[in-house]
């Protein structure tokens, strides 16, 4: 059961690979860079896990340590709320270049984006 | 002093933050270029302190260090050696004289103001990126450089350079993708983030053979090459690199590649996994195969940016390489002095490129500015119509291909000396050889750019505006004086950063991982 859920989580990262290697639409490009991100997201948060474990919010009275004895880990969850943020930016930027690109090409097909000289 | 590392980062972002909004006030919106250059000189003055006292702490023998951490200095978020200082002041400094260069040269844009604070996210974000202290500020400032480098690159809005700007942000993806990825199973690994911390945990030798943390190195070093653009990874480059505007080109090809990709490469390998055999091979090859493949690509281009943009990857891989050998020596047993030797030689090149190739991309924005062409075989005779460009070019141009009084001629004798000295004779002739087919971009360069039979579009050409020229003279006289000053800059600047790898914590551990 434990590995099952990395190997999904892997699974999502050779998916999200898999769109922006092989298919040729910006817009499918563009989610998989979505799915990538997420595939990433759930990976930090699986690597911050512990069988039983609570969530991370501090009780009243409680102290660090009895926090820690019993919560996951919270420091993953911290780098995917920024990591999100981060994503959040590289999406618009995307979407932004799609945006534009349609205006000068007229469609959204890589085979016929292709005015550079490789 | 440790108070100075987060207001190097903060410092051009709130010039860039002021820059929009004195944008939008009337009147004011003059500012805008007075103000990045007081975000980027504030950032040089700050750069220049911090090498002076990391060089008062290495003189005195200490640990030449600072580190910044907002809860406890053992997790440092922020920390600044000697490497960090030297990277500090290229970035600052090249990044001042790239932007009186565009003073004139962004006129032809509109919304400059823009382009400013895009470049100064750019600058903050790179200053971030070498002064990280723990692997995801690592990671968070390269994806802050990356994003407004792609802005950057599609600034123009042609269809060329939205399709480059396009195809460049996926294969960054990519790249931040395997860095993360590598940035969390090292996370799971170690339990730390900080790269301190990390190299202490490795050293106790318990992961030394897990195909975990193999996995992990991959993940990290396969990203971070794709961004420094090693072949294979180097498609990108090409079409990225010269598709943007000139003062960009400069910037992405003169800094971003060596802080997001060589400099973190440098740091990771040499500070948090140990710098042992088997990542000074992959280095060594790495950089090998760069830099012939990049020279030969070179050569065969018409495109001014398009040839200096592949001569990129060439020079990367001799840093690459110099390095590689410094694991190697440093593995192999055959001295700290070797391995110091073969660093500072890459910390020279590094600098050293950052002048030149900078000044080069200018000089091809300033030739394109006159002629309106890239085309080589549409140039010609301009060294007589464009005096200071024509002069500048030349400076870059021999100093690329390794003439002797010029700065490229000192930093790959020390390259080539080191590599024969850490045991390596092959790759020493290798480099020599590469050196003289770069010998041949730079005449290539010269002969169909700057003499020869004036084309009709050189024949219009003018001398272009003085901020332009400023631009270029300060970094041709980089050029000119860094191979003169090697010795002192030497002992300044490159003993230090050499030293700062060295003393990592786990180079002592050299040997222990398979």
């Amino acid at each position: 059961m434990g590995i099952a859920i990395y190997m999904m989580a892997f699974g999502l990262l050779l998916v999200g690979l898999y769109a922006l290697v092989a298919k040729k639409n910006v817009v499918r490009i563009i989610i998989g860079i979505a799915i990538l991100d997420y595939g990433i997201n759930l990976l930090l948060v699986l690597m911050g896990y512990r069988h039983g474990g609570s969530a991370p919010i501090l009780g009243k009275g409680e102290t660090t340590a009895q926090l820690a004895a019993r919560s996951v880990d919270p420091l993953p969850q911290v780098m995917v709320l920024t990591n999100i943020v981060v994503e959040l930016a590289m999406v618009v930027v995307v979407v932004a270049l799609a945006i534009r690109i349609y205006d000068r090409y007229g469609t959204f097909d890589m085979n016929d984006i292709r005015r550079l000289r490789g | 002093m440790e108070r100075l590392l987060p207001i190097l980062v903060a410092w051009p972002l709130a010039c860039g933050f002021l820059v929009v909004a004195l944008a939008q006030v009337r009147g004011l919106h003059r500012l805008t270029g007075l103000i990045s250059g007081l975000g980027l000189a504030g950032g040089l003055g700050m750069a220049v302190e911090l090498c002076r006292r990391v060089y008062e702490l290495h003189a005195a023998g200490g640990q030449a260090s600072f580190s910044f951490g907002l809860w406890s200095p053992a997790q440092a978020q922020l920390y600044a050696d000697g490497l960090s200082s030297l990277l500090l002041l290229i970035i600052n400094f090249v990044g001042l004289a790239i932007l009186i260069y565009s003073v004139a040269y962004m006129r032809r844009y509109t919304s400059t103001w823009l382009f400013q604070s895009l470049f100064l996210v750019m600058v903050a974000a790179m200053n971030g990126l070498v002064l990280a202290g723990d692997l995801f500020t690592l990671y968070i400032f390269i994806e802050t450089a990356a994003l407004a480098s792609y802005a950057l690159v599609a600034f123009g809005c042609e269809a060329e350079e939205l399709e480059a700007s396009f195809r460049y942000l996926v294969m960054g993806v990519i790249a931040s993708t395997f860095i993360l990825v590598g940035v969390a199973l090292m996370y799971s690994l170690t339990g730390q983030l900080n790269m301190i911390q990390i190299a202490t945990v490795l050293a106790r030798g318990k992961l030394a053979s897990s195909p975990a943390l193999l996995l992990a190195a991959g993940c990290l070093l396969a990203g971070l090459a794709i961004k420094a653009a090693m072949v294979p990874f180097h498609a990108w480059l090409s079409d990225a690199h010269p598709s943007a505007p000139a003062p960009i080109s400069a910037m992405m090809s003169g800094v971003l590649i060596k802080t997001g990709g060589v400099y973190a490469i440098a740091r990771i390998v040499f500070s948090v996994l140990g710098a042992n055999a088997s990542y000074a091979q992959v280095l060594m090859a790495m950089g090998g195969v760069s830099m012939v493949v990049g020279a030969l690509l070179s050569l065969g281009q018409w495109d001014i940016k398009r040839m200096l943009a592949y001569s990129s990857i060439s020079q990367m891989g001799y840093v690459m390489l110099a390095l590689g050998a410094g694991a190697y020596a440093l593995s192999s047993g055959a001295g700290r002095d070797i391995a110091l030797l073969c660093l500072v030689g890459a910390f020279f090149h590094l600098f050293n490129h950052a002048a030149f190739k900078s000044l080069l991309f200018l000089a091809s924005g300033s030739i394109e500015y006159a002629t309106g062409t890239r085309r080589l075989d549409q140039l010609g005779g301009l060294a007589q119509r464009m005096p200071v460009t024509g002069f500048c070019c030349r400076i870059g141009a021999l100093s690329i291909a390794g003439i002797p009084p010029f700065n490229g001629f000192f930093s790959k004798l020390v390259i080539v000396i080191a590599l024969v000295l850490a045991g390596l004779p092959a790759l020493a002739v290798l480099a020599v050889a590469v050196a003289v087919l770069t010998l041949l971009i730079a005449v290539k360069l010269q002969r169909y750019a700057l003499d020869g039979q004036s084309s009709l579009q050189a024949q219009q050409a003018r001398e272009s505006p003085w901020p332009m020229g400023v631009g270029m003279v300060v970094l041709a006289l980089v050029c000119i004086g860094g191979g003169l000053a090697f010795f002192p800059l030497r002992q300044y600047l490159f003993d230090p950063a050499g030293q700062a790898l060295l003393q990592a914590p786990l180079s002592q551990a050299a040997g222990a991982l398979p």
